[in-house]
């Protein structure tokens, strides 16, 4: 079963320093990670490969330098790693992104085998959307399975697969038909360590480099910045509140406690003497 | 298991295994090396200052896109008690020259550029590989390593130990000793950020114009140990080190005397208003000449801090370890040339070139200063600056004393506090140790 996996290059969420003086964001020097939603997602479809044989590509959209995710993805284990890298890709919301992703899916099924599953993580950590995995189903018509927690079945020869998927209040069991594309949750598995061949491999593995032409697309008008109708309006750093937590005494009781937080908060005093006078 | 075999497989991707896999490939070898870090320099902690010399000698036009913070144009040598600091300076306008001499750099992002040009230049990095202990044949020779990952082993023809101050693989191996308290200090440092303007006026600095401040004194209560301070171009590194036997002894702790050191009247309106925004412990070889171990064996050798390259009373270590990675790389790629096998006889030509450069002449010279140190250090490192400062404290009052007085004042306050043998005997011993 020939697999791919989209992902995304992020800064590290946990290493982005705030500059002290202009308040903007330190790009320079900040570390970029694999999303890590994205690896749940890879390893999932590794576990797939693992399990009935084929291949999983890795596909990322990005600048150049996207290429250090691509190789980290290979020392994981995959197999390929294509990236999708181009001027005209600059500045893409998430419905120009699902536009590009899709097209370089297609040329990936017509390059090297159909892909019946393609899988995305939940979301980035930079954008939060989670809007492009559902996008690319949208525009590939693949079945969509997203917030999934576990792959219980997949059914090669009645080309179905049937997933645990988190909801709100439960877990839905969902079976449909392949192709489909995944959004992986969280927690669900965890990225294995490749072996010293992988590493080997990857370091030295020649990557799959398509511009936007080479991915088959026409109708530049829909990447990048033109093909993206959301608008950043403002960037700003969150000013600091000026309230602090207080600890206090537990000895004086409950009643010291609410007096205190009635000081702060008349409106809750008054809204709690209606409810109790109400019962 | 990697199926090819390499001329040589490097330890460790740090400033010596960085200078001796770039020599090495730029000569034709082909170079695996092995990284226990994310990326080269999640692991490297240096103060730090980049000596120009010896990666120019690696690679003559760094200068054109390495990351440097500043050109040092100034140098302060701070002997300091809890409230004072006797000062010499040293600035000049030639230090302004087209391709300076010294330049502070953050390692993290040098780190990152160095090793971009090994691979550029050929060799392969495999990251967040560690090496777990070397293989042998029957002879007992060096062939290759194990890794913690998954079917891990790799051959080479010579593997090289580049893995650093505290390097297991060596030690596990027993090619050299674990290192004791007394030989390694512990230095601990802080990035502070400051707006660039502000480093500049509080400096009396220009463009890329940088400062240094080396001192010792009472700030290390009485431990053997160094302090500094050096400018970047957005920061500011801050930070104290002392022999780690030192700290058993006596119970300090590292952040303690970093405290201390930051809040020093001296020191504190230099970090006026700026931000922490990282903190770094280090062990640095202080052992020198006497304890630098076997270098070389069959099919193994060791460079930078894993072989005690430091220069501790110059505080150079970098440069070192660059230097051995390049001299080891050489001598690697002169016995392939030659086709003469990585053996402990034929690889005593890198012991024969060491000897022949500044790195052994310098460590030989100062092989007797960390005895001395240890003897003297109490002295040096509490009495003494107290004496100076007071001396200085004495001599710049006008007070209406007469001048004789203040002279012989002075000289009977060294007297009192060390006798005239004690004062006589130190500076024998130093003089004797620096030679």
């Amino acid at each position: 079963m020939h697999i791919a996996v989209c992902m995304k290059q992020v800064p590290d969420s946990a290493q982005i320093r705030v500059h002290p003086v202009t308040n903007t964001i330190m790009r320079q020097g900040v570390p970029t990670i694999i999303n890590p939603y994205d690896l749940f997602a890879l390893e999932e479809a590794l576990r797939l490969r693992d399990k009935f044989g084929g291949e999983v590509t890795v596909l990322t959209m990005g600048p150049p330098m996207a290429e250090d995710s691509l190789r980290k993805a290979l020392t994981f284990g995959a197999d390929r790693a294509v990236l999708l890298t181009d001027r005209f890709f600059a500045g893409s919301d998430t419905l120009a992104t699902s536009f590009a992703l899709s097209a370089a899916l297609e040329k990936i099924a017509a390059e090297f085998g159909e892909t019946p599953i393609v899988f995305t993580g939940k979301q980035t950590i930079d954008g939060d959307t989670a809007q492009v995995g559902p996008g690319i189903a949208k525009r590939l018509g693949l079945n969509q399975l997203t917030y999934v927690s576990r792959i219980a079945e997949v059914d090669q020869a009645g080309q179905t697969i049937t997933v645990e998927r988190r909801a709100e209040g439960g877990v839905q069991l969902l079976q449909t038909r392949l192709p489909v594309l995944i959004t992986m949750l969280e927690g669900t598995n965890e990225i294995r360590r490749g072996s010293l061949a992988d590493a080997y491999r990857a370091a030295s593995a020649k990557l799959v480099s398509w511009n936007a032409a080479d991915a088959g697309i026409v109708d530049l008008a829909k990447c990048g910045l033109r093909g993206s109708p959301t608008i950043v309006k403002k960037v700003f750093a969150p000013q600091a509140r000026a309230e602090a937590a207080r600890m206090l005494a537990v000895e004086d009781g409950a009643e010291a406690v609410m007096t205190e937080i009635f000081v702060r908060q008349p409106a809750l005093e008054a809204e709690l003497m209606r409810f109790a006078s109400g019962q | 298991m990697i199926e090819e075999k390499f001329d040589a497989i490097v330890v460790g991707a740090g400033a010596s295994g960085n200078a001796c896999a770039y020599t090495m490939a730029k000569l034709g070898l082909k170079v695996l090396q092995l990284e226990r870090g994310e990326y080269p320099g999640s692991k490297n902690v240096q103060g730090a200052i980049l000596y120009a010399d010896a990666l120019e000698k690696i690679i003559p036009d760094f200068r054109d896109d390495a990351p440097l913070e500043r050109h040092i144009v100034e140098q302060r040598q701070w002997t300091m008690t809890d409230s004072a600091h006797v000062g010499m300076h040293f600035r000049s306008e030639e230090f302004n020259e087209d391709r300076p001499n010294r330049y502070t750099i953050v390692r993290a992002q040098f780190d990152k550029w160095f090793s971009r040009k090994v691979r550029e230049a050929g060799v392969t990095l495999l990251c967040e590989t560690t090496v777990t202990e070397l293989l042998r044949n029957n002879s007992g020779a060096v062939i290759g390593v194990r890794t913690d990952r998954a079917d891990g082993v790799a051959f080479a023809n010579i593997v090289v130990l580049a893995e650093g101050v505290n390097g297991l693989v060596g030690q596990r191996a027993g090619l050299r000793d674990v290192v004791t308290p007394e030989s390694v200090a512990l230095a601990v440092k802080e990035m502070h950020f400051l707006p660039r303007e502000v480093i500049e006026e509080r400096f009396n600095l220009k463009g890329n114009e940088g400062v240094v401040i080396e001192a010792m004194g009472t700030i290390t209560k009485g431990m053997t140990g160094t302090a500094f301070l050096y400018t970047n171009a957005e920061s500011i590194s801050v930070g104290i080190g002392c022999l780690v036997s030192d700290f058993q002894g006596t119970g300090q702790t590292p952040y303690g005397l970093l405290e201390a050191f930051k809040n020093h009247p001296s020191i504190k309106s230099l970090l006026a208003g700026s931000e922490c925004k990282e903190y770094a412990a280090h062990l640095i070889p202080e052992g020198g000449y006497k304890a630098i171990p076997q270098l070389y064996g069959d099919g193994w050798l060791v460079v930078g801090d894993a072989g005690q390259f430091v220069n501790a009373v110059h505080r150079e270590g970098s440069n070192l370890a660059m230097t051995t990675g390049r001299i080891a790389g050489e001598t690697i790629a002169w016995l392939k040339v030659r086709r003469d096998a990585a053996t402990a006889a034929n690889l005593s030509e890198y012991q024969r070139r060491l000897d022949a450069s500044f790195v052994m002449k310098d460590l030989k010279k100062y092989k007797n200063i960390p005895d001395f140190l240890h003897k003297s250090g109490a002295h040096l490192f509490g009495l003494y600056p107290r004496l100076i400062a007071q001396a200085a404290q004495t001599w710049f009052r006008v007070d209406g004393k007469d001048k004789r007085a203040k002279e012989s004042e002075i000289i009977k306050s060294f007297t009192r506090s060390r006798s005239l043998s004690g004062l006589l005997g130190d500076a024998f011993k130093l003089a004797r140790a620096w030679r």
